[in-house]
């Protein structure tokens, strides 16, 4: 599993940095025939560039698209009032709820998964192993209409499963089974020198958990942790396949509905995921380049897999 | 007292006919992306460590958003977008027409990663490789493609593999996209017979099939060709 | 070990499965008993078709919301902020119906062989016929016989386009067109202005509620192929609301509201009203 969270290298000496700004790893600074030929290449591609968005552009002016009536909608305050406010709304709530659960069904799982006790660590094991190695669409179908069905069968009450409640519980289940292989591997992460010497210093398995490696383990693996969470954001605009009222919901289906604007309405509301999910990912990389400096801690900062940013960004365990 | 909805696997059995035609088109679909989104990938990466600036912002712009994105959005757009309003078809017949939107919506998506995945890689590959290779004169093009490059994808097929298993669980997204497969399968499923334990438990284990091979054969093929360093 | 991860998380659910059936045995309030408390009452409606239930900046607005409106203070509803209005898709209805989300579905709700064993239905409170609906200006199709071969859209969830290519219609005829999956009827709109499919097949209500909203883009055929008794879907075995829901609609045709609300709606899309009071389902 040590593969599994790639750990960042070594901050590059000062010099290379320095040298890094005017050439790259691949590249040396050019000189004057370079210089021309890159001229000509930027010249190139601008020009490629430039045909692209045009014959972007002169395709949606041919369907019509462009027509400021379809995009006067966006800037009258009822449509941001009436759908667009209370689509973000709905997005942040069932992301809120999703996180603060799945980090707490992450850490129980992820401790569970390092106990000395078989049986707890087998089962929490399987738990974790179970619900990354499957979709997330099919979690959401299955805990939408599953209990209702199976309580129904058994003449049962089943409390009921509103499409909020299937979303949250499905993204805790998927995006909790990430975060439980995050911590262990950020606690693995602390060296085992630590943990050694706060044994020899006396401390019992919950002192050495809770007073030495968590707290360095915090640290090491947020960056990991939020760009988790820019992740279940995501994830969260599956809502609109069980009807759940999120800015997909309310921007690409109720929008066009009322002014027959699918075009604009997807390039609106793809912004504002955009700019939220940025903003989040700013805040990793943010406390990634803090933590990085940070002396707090003696484990290596886990990266923001490579991977991450699609659903499960990390393997599953061999 | 009716045991059936926890115990029941008939349902399964019944439509295995169907359940295969619905994985053989998840599959279908995830070996093709796979390919794709590789090879957009890759060009991707080149323009964004090339010494164009032009291309390395374009490259930049085209990850930073197709990454923000969420993939149901994606997919939303090349069905009812590109298919439907902007008549922007590949097929007059719809089962080719919605499978190649959907793949490419699904490559574009997973090419953004992909890109990110490489660009780590690159960083990976030591400034000696680099500079030895200019040393030697080898152009840009040409230190890319057989210095850095090699290094770079087998010191990141783990991550990339992690990409890939993302990728195959993505293809249930398709449902929105007009493609049917085996997600769209388990819902009409669940409408038939209702949505009972065995139908979801039969779906987890086909999807498992699928995805735990593939991380298998990635940390198999990352350990064999791991860079000694 | 992979297997045995396997067979645990199947026992973990297992358990998980039985624990649901400790719960509580179920209780007997039903929608009237909630309707005469005061409580809230939660109706499940279309959210996306126009003329029938559809959700515009004042609100839900159509046919299905005013029958719902006039059936919820029947049942003893006392104020409109009592009634509270869920969108029901087409692939949610029984779903919502089982879990308890809603209270009634009033949306387009056929009332089908399939769908009685799982729903109580009150009503029928009109009934209509599914029929087709094509581009204006394409006279390929014509009867139902004309869409073979032809791309028809196929919601998901819905049975308008199954009776057609499993021969479920009045002509006893299975048509071999070719289906393109939707996840719903405003997605088969734009697949039909865009050409991503030929036609679209589902009730003559709701076509023509789009024919209105899309003026010249689009025509209903005017082929219909099979009876569509609208219900009341309710909670399986909740038979003292569907009694009340049934006395109901037999108010709502003697005085008249019936006739107006249909012709609030429909008297654009040219769709006649029918007087006769639909003869109940019968509640089971």
């Amino acid at each position: 599993m040590s593969e599994a969270v790639s750990t960042v290298t070594e901050t590059e000496p000062a010099p290379t940095r320095a040298r890094k700004r005017q050439s790259s790893v691949l590249f040396d600074a050019p000189g004057p025939k370079a210089r021309m030929r890159h001229n000509i290449l930027t010249l190139i591609s601008a020009i490629v560039i430039l045909a692209i968005i045009y014959v972007v552009i002169a395709r949606l002016d041919k369907e019509g698209q462009l027509q400021g009536r379809l995009w006067k909608p966006f800037i009258k305050g009822s449509t941001w009032s009436d759908y667009i406010f209370p689509g973000i709304g709905g997005t942040l709530k069932a992301a809120l709820a999703g996180a603060v659960l799945a980090l707490l069904f992450g850490v129980v799982f992820g401790l569970g998964r390092m106990s000395d006790h078989r049986w707890v660590r087998i089962p929490a094991g399987a738990v974790v192993e179970f619900f990354r190695a499957i979709p997330l669409l099919i979690l959401i179908f299955f805990v939408f209409s599953g209990p209702p069905t199976i309580a129904n069968a058994l003449n049962r009450e089943f409390p009921q499963v509103t499409a909020f409640t299937a979303l949250v519980i499905s993204l805790m289940l998927y995006n909790g089974s990430v975060l439980a292989e995050i911590f262990r591997a950020g606690i693995n992460a602390v060296p085992r020198g630590q943990s050694e010497a706060a044994y020899a210093i006396g401390l019992r398995k919950s002192g050495v958990m809770r007073l030495i490696l968590i707290p360095q383990a915090t640290t090491a693996m947020m960056p990991a942790i939020v760009s988790q969470l820019v992740v279940l954001l995501k994830d969260s605009a599956l809502g609109w396949i069980i009807s759940y009222e999120d800015l997909l919901n309310t921007g690409y289906r109720q929008i066009p509905t009322q002014y027959g604007n699918l075009i604009p309405a997807a390039i609106v509301i793809a912004l504002i995921y955009i700019a939220m999910n940025l903003a989040l990912s700013y805040l990793a990389t943010w406390l990634e380049k803090r933590s990085r400096r940070s002396r707090k801690t003696s484990a290596k900062v886990l990266a923001t897999t490579p991977g991450a940013g699609m659903s499960g960004g990390i393997m599953p365990a061999p | 007292m009716n045991w059936n909805v926890l115990l029941d696997f008939s349902p399964l059995a019944d439509n295995s006919d169907k359940l295969l035609s619905a994985f053989w088109a998840t599959i279908r679909i995830s070996v093709t992306v796979g390919i794709l989104s590789l090879v957009i990938g890759t060009l991707i990466t080149a323009m964004r460590v090339s010494p164009i600036r032009v291309l390395r912002v374009a490259g930049a712009f085209y990850v930073n958003t197709l990454r923000n994105t969420p993939l149901t959005l994606v997919l939303l757009f090349c069905s009812l977008g590109l298919s439907d309003t902007l008549k922007f078809r590949i097929s007059g017949t719809p089962s080719i027409n919605f499978f190649w939107l959907a793949v490419f919506g699904m490559s574009v998506y997973t090419a953004a990663f992909v890109a990110e995945s490489l660009r780590a890689g690159i960083n990976t590959v030591p400034m000696g490789q680099a500079e030895a290779a200019r040393a030697i004169g080898l152009t840009f093009t040409q230190s890319l493609r057989m210095v850095i490059m090699p290094q770079a994808f087998r010191s990141v097929i783990a991550p990339l593999g992690s990409v890939m298993i993302a990728m195959i669980k993505n293809t249930t997204v398709v449902l929105v996209a007009s493609y049917y497969e085996a997600a769209s399968l388990m819902k009409d499923m669940f409408e038939q017979y209702g949505a009972t334990l065995p139908i979801f438990i039969g779906f987890a284990v086909g999807f498992m099939c699928l995805t735990l091979p593939t991380g298998f054969f990635f940390n198999w093929l990352a350990k064999r060709m791991a860079v000694v360093r | 070990m992979r297997v045995r991860h396997f067979g645990v998380v199947a026992a973990a659910l297992a358990v998980a499965g039985m624990g649901i059936s400790g719960c509580a045995a179920k209780k007997n309030t039903t929608v009237v008993d909630k309707a005469k408390d005061g409580k809230k009452i939660v109706i499940g409606v279309k959210y996306d078709q126009p003329a029938i239930g559809m959700k515009t900046p004042n609100g839900v607005e159509g046919f299905d919301i005013d029958v719902a409106k006039y059936i919820a203070k029947k049942l003893g509803v006392k104020k409109d902020s009592d009634i509270e209005f869920k969108e029901a898709r087409s692939a949610n209805r029984e779903t919502f119906l089982q879990n308890g989300t809603v209270d009634m579905v009033i949306a387009s709700y056929s009332i089908t062989p399939e769908r009685l064993p799982k729903v109580t239905f009150g009503g029928p409170y009109v009934v209509t016929h599914q029929d087709l609906m094509v581009r204006a200006n394409d006279n390929s199709i014509t009867s139902l016989q004309s869409l073979k071969g032809k791309k028809l859209c196929a919601v998901s969830g819905s049975n308008s386009w199954k009776n057609i290519t499993e021969g479920t219609n009045k002509l006893k005829q299975k048509i071999a067109a070719v289906t393109v999956p939707a996840q719903g009827y405003e997605e088969c709109i734009t697949k039909l202005k865009g050409g991503s499919v030929d036609a679209v097949s589902t009730d003559a209500t709701i076509l023509g509620g789009f024919a209105v909203r899309e003026g010249s883009a689009v025509k209903v055929v005017n082929a219909p192929f099979t009876d569509e008794k609208y219900g009341v879907g309710l909670k399986k075995g909740d038979t003292k609301t569907c009694n009340a829901v049934n006395d109901a609609i037999k108010s709502m045709y003697s005085d008249g509201t019936a006739k107006q609300v249909w012709e609030k709606w429909f008297a654009k899309a040219n769709l006649p009203f029918d007087a006769t009071v639909p003869t109940p389902q019968g509640c089971s």
